[in-house]
């Protein structure tokens, strides 16, 4: 029984070893398993392999786990096979049908224009604000944090809202827009502000974390050695920041495809105008239109599937790098 | 966090800096303070009026309850869920990591939409719970489910990497001299992970405060029983008042952005990741 406990929990066995170094190890003790290393445990080993850091299995902590499986499946798991289970009650053909209204598709096709949009301006936006942040000091610099900070506690409906007060009838900047000829409010030009807006901290925030993260020896190195800045750029600071772009890119993404309280404040949901998908999906869940509603959210559902395969990937490459 | 020995801004730098300047101010910046100045343009006194309506209170009141009760849940479930994550290899540990991630990568009106799926009154669990006297959706149950679903991560990825590092050699130590299970959670773990966990919870109620796509569809939208802040917010724009709109709106914004400087400042002391 004894042995058979040590073998099984690496924490005491490893434990054993290190402390007891002067005295000859004793042949009976069962502790070999676990191979001794040359030198102390270093950084660049990846945490997850450490073993010491595993738990073995007790009742109580048997208990815990699978609490945790039970509540995650309920609070996450339950949702999304109603969701399923929708997609296989209605017929396919119910669904196409649904979803390949003029209406719908006048909608899809806005909600991909926008998350082109925003991943374009924000990612380019997402990169030089992360070098800006990161590797220049100047006043003002705590101000330009926390207001790209402040950008995430807004509410969706406000920001649609603080839009509305700004480009709308009678908003401050109404005046000008008239004389322009220029319709932003309920337009798409607003769904873009609006989209643009709550998708702004992502990329930023991803960045900024790599860039800290790599440090800038390598910049140095390179400007010495007589690059021009375009080039460390491109050679030297982007494939370093690489995954925490595609993470940001990634965020960005899903929020400009999922967001809906701004749009459907700034634009008002206009079939065929300035409706997106999401706010066709509650349009149609008002009129009772299931098929089009329950058609358009499976899509949405299965296009956030394809992100969040892109982030566990990034997420398990960090891992192990 | 390495300090470049800045001397002086290159010219590049510059207008790298002028236009993400430019860019926050005229994204960010400028339609806050359209937003403030027209929550504000009836004074403090405006402000209070708006927020102290019927109508105004309940929801605001509220949106806090649910939002507090969501952050003690995600304290509790999140830190179990990191700790399963960090301390057990077990098949399927791959998809409970992705499904951690789930709430950043889909819509929140779809996150409403299959709690509608799931609970309406024509399905099997929606039946179930009007059968045993249970009102869930279009009451203030089906906002908390909403929000503790969009809220799943921010309590397990706050604590992970807290838990990852830990060092083992503590626990060891307690558990020689004999501390049970029990015991090393509460006097070893816990005090290095409250920080961190801290952390995610004031996260998770700021999100929760400025949550409306996923609460819309399944809360009913009943003043004084089921209609959240962020919703009476909405109905306030739609109904032609954009001023009592945008004053609730300052007083939710103050909150969840405190909440979030909270949380800020606390990771900073932990010295965490950003997020």
């Amino acid at each position: 029984m004894r042995p058979h406990l040590l073998a099984s929990s690496p924490l005491r066995a490893r434990e054993l070893v290190e402390d007891e170094p002067a005295r000859p190890r004793p042949a009976t003790l069962e502790v070999d398993v676990i191979p001794r290393e040359p030198m102390p445990r270093l950084a660049i080993e990846p945490i997850d392999s450490d073993p010491r850091r595993r738990a073995a299995w007790t009742p109580a902590r048997g208990i815990v786990f699978v609490a945790v499986l039970l509540y995650v499946g309920a609070v996450l798991l339950l949702p999304l096979g109603a969701l399923a289970f929708e997609a296989a009650r209605l017929s396919v053909a119910v669904i196409v049908r649904g979803i390949t209204s003029a209406a719908a598709l006048s909608a899809l096709k806005q909600t991909l224009l926008l998350t082109v949009v925003a991943v374009v301006c924000n990612g380019i936006f997402g990169i030089a604000a992360g070098l800006v942040l990161v590797r220049q000091r100047f006043r003002g610099i705590g101000v330009l944090d926390a207001t790209i900070d402040l950008v995430l506690a807004v509410s969706p409906v406000m920001s649609g809202l603080a839009f509305l007060l700004l480009v709308g009838r009678n908003g401050w900047l109404a005046p000008a827009l008239q004389a322009l000829d220029l319709r932003v409010a309920f337009a798409f030009p607003g769904l873009v502000l609006a989209t643009l807006f709550v998708t702004l901290p992502f990329t930023v925030r991803e960045v900024s974390y790599v860039l800290a993260e790599v440090g800038n020896d390598e910049e140095h190195v390179a400007a010495t050695l007589g690059s021009s800045p375009w080039r460390t750029f491109f050679r030297v600071t982007l494939p370093n920041i690489r995954r925490g772009l595609t993470l940001g890119l990634t965020l960005t993404a899903a929020r400009a495809l999922g967001e809906f309280g701004a749009v459907l404040v700034i634009g008002g949901a206009i079939a065929g105008r300035t409706d997106t998908a999401t706010t066709f999906i509650y349009g149609a869940l008002e009129e009772r239109n299931d098929a089009a509603a329950f058609g358009l959210a499976i899509v949405l559902a299965l296009v956030s599937m394809g992100f969040l395969i892109t982030l566990e990937n990034v997420r398990k490459k960090r891992a192990r790098s | 966090m390495s300090v470049a020995a800045v001397t002086r801004a290159s010219p590049i730098q510059r207008v790298m800096r002028g236009g993400v300047f430019f860019y926050v101010a005229v994204l960010v910046m400028l339609p806050l303070v359209a937003l403030a100045s027209s929550g504000l343009s009836n004074g403090l006194a405006g402000v209070w009026h708006a927020i102290t309506s019927p109508v105004a209170a309940d929801a605001l009141l509220l949106t806090l309850w649910t939002g507090a009760l969501t952050a003690v849940i995600n304290a509790v479930a999140g830190t179990a869920t990191a700790w399963v994550l960090v301390r057990f290899r077990f098949p399927g540990r791959g998809l409970l990591q992705a499904l951690v991630d789930l709430p950043f990568a889909i819509p929140t009106l779809v996150t409403g939409v299959m709690l509608v799926l799931l609970l309406g009154p024509t399905r099997p669990m929606g039946r179930w719970f009007e059968s045993h006297g249970m009102e869930i959706l279009f009451a203030p149950p089906a906002i908390v489910f909403a929000l503790l679903f969009i809220t799943v991560p921010f309590v397990v990825r706050a604590v992970e990497p807290v838990l990852a590092e830990m060092d083992p050699a503590e626990e060891e130590a307690a558990r020689t001299l004999g501390a049970s299970d029990a015991a090393i959670v509460r006097r070893v773990i816990l005090p290095s992970l409250l920080p961190a966990i801290g952390v995610g919870a004031l996260q998770s109620f700021a999100r929760a405060i400025a949550e409306f796509g996923s609460i819309v569809v399944v809360s009913g939208n009943i003043p004084h029983k089921s209609l959240t802040g962020a919703i009476y917010i909405f109905g306030e724009v739609e109904g032609g008042r954009p001023d009592v709109a945008a004053a609730v709106s300052l007083v939710l914004l103050a909150l969840s952005f405190g909440l979030s400087l909270g949380a800020r400042a606390l990771r900073d002391r932990v010295g965490g990741r950003r997020g």
